[in-house]
């Protein structure tokens, strides 16, 4: 560990070079990222690649920005007054703010997870995974079963529920009611699956059910998982990030971070100095 | 000479004048529940006998003969509240979308005023408005001029029931829609009326109920027919003008046919407001003031 | 567990409709539009009101509102008696519904028992269900006659001396009127007032009991001191209620357009007097006189509403569900 002076909780970090060569394919490519809300800093000069077909964590204390940076990948911010963003994101190589760019395009090829599963409650089960799909066009009621099934089997959802379609969403668990939400992001068939602290509400058994689906997902998707729970980034990551105070601190593979960080705010906060 | 108060004492005089209030108010909600009880009564006792077949399915005699019933203002008062939701749901839904869903706060202030003086304008104002509006161009009453000024009355509780019911639809709902690039106007139109349909629907029903039973609006719109009207573009009777005229008439006979139609409209009205409660299952229906 | 070729999410391709930002953008217009009727219609109705009453004002001027002679025939009119009427019926129906809804309300919020509170709340409630008419129709053949034969018959022969109870018992006129406005406003001085309570939290009328104080002292200190503007405010609505009532007031209130100074004598308010006479206006100028009348009558309507909302603080939005 190279030996740098001890940066205090309190204090902005300046932008390390990027430390890991990613080798192509990279799905995000994000430059000079800076984002404010109503006239406040959010996000600071953010540089990162993320990687495909692996699951990037983004770790950091709260406040630290982590879901701001989220939301920009699927530009969720376009619904949020106040807040400006400037920088540059490509998806796949692709300008993803771009003014002839829809978000709309944009949010069919990036799904999104929230932390509190929000199934739309006048809607059944089987309703509520076609949603994304029907409202966005698709007619064709084979196809909608059969996303509908795969979409539900993916989630480890399928045994569960099939006997059971047309009842109301909200009869599920919690954990139930989160796979069905993951459920409902991977009917629209993804290239990306943006997760906002997905286990966060959710009891350890629910919590480990969603782990063991993320690992399997990670062989077709990219996944970028925001989280507060380090063990979890540790054990279902193959890349992290740190942000703190709206900088990011240090990306690198998950398994360096947390054993050999480069930066000494790094190995604070893993090791639970600060949190 | 100065009365001597122990804190004893002094205790008992604030305990029984708080007991005494107590009572007090106990009787104020007593007195208060009296009128309703009241009218339920003596609409029963004078009304109920007289609400046979007959009086579901005829035409109102003329004077004198005794009989007949008041089955044209039943229908008539179906078929105005029918217009005034035409006009009344859609501009009142609608509006109620934009103030919860597209609105900002200036616009949204200024139609949130002008749906409150709208809901105070008094209900004979409506009449000769509507009067002026259509009954004088039309060159006379009609069924349409009738609905149009029941819908006019509609419109600002309808906006102001949807505009609740939608906010009530939380943030989360947006977000999700939004990440799965739904197009705002679809989630609107599918996922959060869809949610928030009950309470709407409640609304609905409500302001209907409430347009149903007034007179004002109606006495020069449409003031009443003593057939059934072949066209809407004529004036067609209704339960309230029906009983204003029977009540306020010479005849026993038409006394008696008074009380009948309002027993049947008040059991309606009560009815369709019990039915709002049940509907969305709590017992604060979005309120109709 | 999960074959990986079952689990493959790639499938049949779908094709997506076209991203259509103009079908955005003609529903937000659709329900501007709408928005904006409501906002028109308020102009609409004050042009028509205007405009039917110009003959009348250009004839009477403001001499109009205390020139108190109304005779359609001589086409001399003058709204005073109107004014009065509905202003002394509304304001005495008031003076009676306000102790009534308080106590009433004071009752639902801070004494009844849980198991009682529900019912008594929809019984109150359904109340104002009740038409005017319904209750203008009970009003002339119930309470009517047993007012002008009990309480009435009583005051006129025990306080007779006083102007105020002189004169002949008809038994419709200002004061009957007064009683039916008075039951009609009561549900939504109550309602009003039990929100305004409700808002007092909870921990204050704790605090209160905590120092030893009694029902009642608790209830005036934590609830009523912190609710007066609200109270104000309540009444205000009812007074503007009050105002606007008409079918009701019309069959119990002797339609008498004189003033008077005993609540016994017929009267007559600005919405009896057009619900009256506008079918069967004499001329154009009673038709304008008419129309003025619903003019004045819709400005002191809108007036007190807007006062009363100042004191409650209402016209807010909504709070936004989580």
């Amino acid at each position: 560990m190279t030996a740098s002076p001890i940066i205090q909780p309190g204090q902005p970090p300046q932008t390390p070079p990027s430390r890991v060569v990613i080798p192509p394919p990279v799905t995000f490519e994000v430059s000079q990222l800076n984002v404010w809300f109503s006239g406040h800093q959010a996000l600071r000069d953010i540089n990162l690649k993320i990687p495909s077909k692996a699951v990037t964590a983004i770790i950091g204390p709260s406040g630290c920005g982590k879901s701001t940076l989220l939301r920009c990948l699927n530009r969720m911010h376009d619904m949020a007054p106040g807040a400006r963003v400037e920088g540059r994101i490509t998806l796949f190589g692709e300008d993803l703010y771009s003014s002839n760019v829809d978000p709309t395009v944009v949010r069919r090829r990036v799904g999104m997870v929230f932390q509190k599963s929000n199934p739309f409650p006048a809607m059944s089960i089987a309703e509520n995974v076609t949603v994304g799909l029907r409202l966005n066009g698709v007619k064709t009621k084979s196809v909608l079963a059969e996303r509908m099934e795969r979409a539900l089997r993916m989630a480890a959802l399928w045994d569960e529920v099939k006997d059971r379609l047309r009842l109301g969403a909200l009869r599920l668990s919690g954990g139930q009611q989160q796979r069905l939400c993951i459920a409902r992001a991977l009917a629209m068939e993804p290239e990306v699956l943006l997760m906002d602290e997905p286990a966060s509400a959710l009891d350890p058994l629910a919590t480990g059910r969603i782990e063991e689906l993320i690992l399997e997902l990670k062989e077709q998707l990219t996944l970028v998982i925001v989280t507060h729970n380090m063990q979890q980034a540790a054990r279902i990551s193959g890349f992290t990030a740190f942000l703190y105070l709206g900088g990011l601190v240090e990306f690198d593979l998950t398994s360096k971070i947390f054993t050999n960080p480069s930066q000494q705010q790094t190995e604070d906060y893993v090791t639970g100095r600060f949190g | 000479m100065t009365a001597e108060t122990t804190p004893e004492s002094n205790r008992r005089w604030r305990e029984t004048k708080s007991a005494l209030v107590s009572a007090a108010c106990w009787v104020c909600a007593l007195i208060v529940m009296t009128p309703l009880a009241l009218v339920l009564f003596h609409l029963l006792r004078l009304g109920a006998s007289s609400l046979d077949w007959t009086f579901f399915t005829q035409l109102p005699k003329p004077v004198g003969e005794t009989g007949g019933g008041m089955a044209n203002a039943i229908v008539g008062s179906f078929v105005l509240v029918g217009l005034a939701a035409a006009i009344g749901v859609p501009i009142g839904v609608l509006g109620g979308i934009y103030l919860a869903e597209y609105g900002s706060g200036r616009v949204n202030f200024m139609v949130r005023f002008a749906a409150d003086i709208l809901n105070g304008t008094p209900s004979i104002v409506w009449g000769i408005v509507v009067y002026a509006l259509v009954v004088i161009p039309m060159k006379g009453a009609s069924a349409y001029a009738g609905g149009l000024a029941l819908g006019f009355m509609m419109i600002p509780l309808i906006i102001r029931t949807t505009e609740e019911m939608l906010t009530l639809v939380p943030q989360s709902h947006r977000e999700a829609a939004l990440a799965l690039g739904i197009p705002r106007w679809k989630f609107i139109v599918h996922i959060a009326l869809k949610t928030a349909r009950k309470g709407i629907l409640t609304g609905v029903l409500l302001a209907a109920a409430r347009v149903a039973g007034e007179t004002a609006p109606l006495l020069f719109t449409t003031p009443g027919n003593h057939f059934w009207s072949r066209s809407l573009s004529e004036p067609i009777a209704s339960l309230p003008v029906q009983i204003y005229v029977n009540a306020i008439g010479p005849y026993d006979e038409w006394h008696r046919q008074a009380w009948a139609g309002a027993l049947v409209l008040l059991f309606m009205a009560l009815a369709v407001n019990v039915g709002a409660r049940l509907i969305t299952g709590r017992n604060n229906p979005p309120a109709i003031h | 567990m999960n074959a990986a070729a079952e689990t493959d999410i790639r499938s049949a391709k779908v094709s997506f409709a076209p991203p259509n930002r103009a079908a955005d953008a003609a529903f937000r217009f659709l329900t501007w539009l709408m928005a904006m009727m409501v906002v028109a219609l308020v102009g609409l109705v004050g042009w028509k009101l205007f405009q039917g009453s110009r003959l009348s004002i250009q004839k009477f001027g403001l001499g109009f509102f205390v020139h108190s002679n109304w005779d359609p025939v001589n086409g001399d009119f003058g709204a005073a008696p109107f004014i009065f009427g509905t202003f002394v019926s509304s304001l005495l129906g008031l003076l009676m519904a306000m102790p009534l809804s308080l106590g009433t309300a004071i009752f639902l919020t801070e004494l009844s028992p849980s198991w009682l509170r529900q019912p008594a709340i929809t019984l109150i409630e359904m109340l104002a269900a009740v038409p005017s008419v319904i209750l203008g129709l009970w009003g002339i053949f119930v309470m009517v006659p047993w007012l002008r034969d009990h309480p009435y018959h009583w005051l006129n022969s025990a306080l007779g001396f006083l102007p105020l109870f002189q004169g002949p018992v008809y038994g419709v006129g200002i004061l009957s009127a007064a009683v039916i406005i008075a039951i009609m406003i009561i549900p939504i001085i109550t309602s009003i007032s039990r929100e305004v309570f409700r808002t007092v939290p909870q921990s204050q009328r704790e605090a209160a009991f905590a120092l030893g104080a009694t029902r009642w002292e608790v209830t005036r200190l934590a609830v009523l001191r912190h609710s007066v503007r609200g109270i104000f405010g309540a009444g205000m609505l009812g007074l503007g209620r009050a105002l606007g009532e008409t079918m009701a007031v019309t069959m119990v209130i002797g339609n008498r357009p004189e003033i008077s100074k005993s609540l016994f004598a017929p009267g007559y308010t600005l919405a009896s007097a057009i619900a009256n006479e506008f079918a069967e206006a004499a001329s154009d100028l009673h038709s304008s006189a008419l129309f003025e009348l619903g003019l004045a009558l819709l400005l002191v309507t809108i007036a007190t509403n807007i006062l009363a909302h100042l004191l409650i603080g209402a016209v807010g939005a909504p709070t936004r569900g989580q």
